[in-house]
């Protein structure tokens, strides 16, 4: 029975691994989606993919090269801040696209790459030991604490962007610290259960979640859980049937996400 | 008695961003008094907004600010709000404005996400958390835009009780009925002060 790996320690840490991600990744990707640039969560995280290979190359740790390249992504990113949206949708997309060429390539042309890149695409959570988990651990800790203090600012930069900066606020610090944390918690989600399964986990539940909450406050909470019931439901599912892991996911947030469409249109009367 | 404190002093200003596009005007503005900036289009009346907060490009004359201001900003930019779950009251906090005082229809709905209230309804929210936020001087760029003529008398007394309070505010409209009915006196951009 699935249930029974819980309690299997094999299988105890990849669980409380992709646990710390389910919740922390909603949370984050509620904000991205609030400035509209779930793109830039897709680029970041295909980055830290390519800069943990990248690492792998090198003999560097990887999680090391994946928050670096991720890093270099944010900060990338904040030189387009003040562009027009399509200039900057343009270049998350070039980062994206060129991020997954340069991976690609090190796959076909590299054998040691090979397997890490089928790991960093395809998601390996059921692989993941003990320096995952306190990566995870840390990595939420300090982002979800960073999301805490950022928040009012972020919310107040986004609705009141003339009154920020009449009282002092700087948009572009406090979006360069945001995405700081973005690429940080994607680059080690992406280390732990895949490129696919952290931008399903940032993208989807926040889209769940806002067509059903009457307040941002209870939009957040409605992320978590969507997430965490989803990441549960996969994490067994998929010992259960036997199935990688990343897909499974993947396919029962966007079957949430379905459902919940065609209900709230129901809902509403459309 | 004395005089009222004054905490903004601009003389002689002329600004813009590449060029001039305002002045030179000079005006001051005291604790406790609402002064209107009128105009036509193009005369620079947002500019000078932007001139007094730093945001523009000042070509010359000077800005006295009292010491430690701190100032507040509505303008008409609003980001768009379709699908975002942010209800009113969350809007308000946002600013740490006080609902109290809002009209009553408006305080009745307070709760409510931002996409399921009228145009109207969001710019009044959305003016009221720069006006009643904490601040000493209050800068409104044409608030009353996209309000019905309840929501105008409304807010001209909301102007007069923050001014009470011992905020300063300098409003900016092409409303010449509701620039007249709200503020003490008024500056023409390219003319002379007048007593209201």
């Amino acid at each position: 029975m699935p249930f029974d790996a819980l309690l299997d320690p094999l299988f105890v840490q990849p669980f409380f691994t992709g646990l710390a991600f389910a919740v922390l990744l909603p949370l984050l990707g509620a904000y991205l989606r609030l400035r509209d640039e779930w793109l830039a969560a897709l680029a970041f995280a295909q980055t830290a993919a390519a800069g943990a290979l990248l690492a792998m190359l090198a003999g560097w740790p990887l999680q090391l090269g994946g928050l670096l390249a991720a890093a270099a992504a944010a900060a990338l990113k904040s030189v387009f801040e003040g562009a027009a949206r399509g200039v900057q949708g343009a270049a998350y997309a070039m980062l994206l696209v060129g991020s997954w060429g340069a991976s690609v390539l090190l796959v076909a042309n590299l054998p040691l790459a090979e397997r890490l890149g089928h790991a960093l695409f395809d998601g390996q959570l059921y692989f993941t030991d003990r320096d995952h988990l306190v990566a995870a651990a840390i990595c939420t800790g300090v982002a979800g604490a960073g999301l805490f203090a950022l928040s009012r600012r972020l919310l107040l930069s986004h609705f009141f962007p003339d009154y920020f900066r009449a009282v002092g606020g700087s948009v572009r610090r406090v979006h360069f610290l945001f995405d700081l944390l973005v690429a940080a918690a994607l680059a080690l989600a992406t280390m732990s259960i895949g490129v696919m399964s952290a931008f399903a986990l940032i993208f989807l539940p926040p889209l769940v979640a806002w067509a059903w909450s009457g307040s941002w406050r209870r939009s957040l909470a409605l992320a978590v859980a969507v997430g965490v019931v989803a990441y549960v439901l996969a994490f067994l599912g998929a010992l259960w049937l036997d199935q990688p892991f990343g897909p499974v996911l993947a396919l029962i947030l966007v079957l949430v996400g379905v459902l919940s469409g065609v209900a709230h249109r129901l809902h509403i009367g459309l | 008695m004395s005089a009222p404190a004054t905490m903004l002093a601009v003389c002689g200003l002329t600004a813009g961003y590449v060029v001039p596009v305002l002045g030179p005007v000079s005006f001051t503005l005291a604790r406790g008094e609402i002064v209107g900036l009128c105009g036509p289009n193009g005369s620079g009346k947002s500019t000078l907004l932007a001139a007094l907060l730093g945001n523009a490009r000042i070509f010359g004359g000077e800005i006295n600010k009292a010491p430690d201001t701190v100032f507040s900003l509505q303008t008409q930019r609003q980001p768009p709000v379709a699908g975002v779950p942010l209800n009113g009251a969350e809007l308000l906090a946002l600013t740490a404005a006080a609902a109290d005082g809002l009209p009553p229809a408006l305080a009745a709905c307070v709760g409510r996400r931002l996409d399921r209230l009228s145009g109207g309804q969001r710019q009044f929210l959305h003016l009221w958390a720069c006006l009643q936020a904490p601040a000493d001087v209050v800068l409104l760029d044409e608030p009353t835009n996209n309000l019905d003529p309840d929501g105008v008398a409304h807010l001209a007394g909301a102007l007069r009780a923050r001014a009470a309070g011992g905020a300063g505010l300098l409003v900016v409209s092409h409303d010449a009925a509701f620039l007249a009915a709200a503020c003490d006196r008024l500056v023409r951009l390219g003319g002379n002060d007048d007593a209201v």
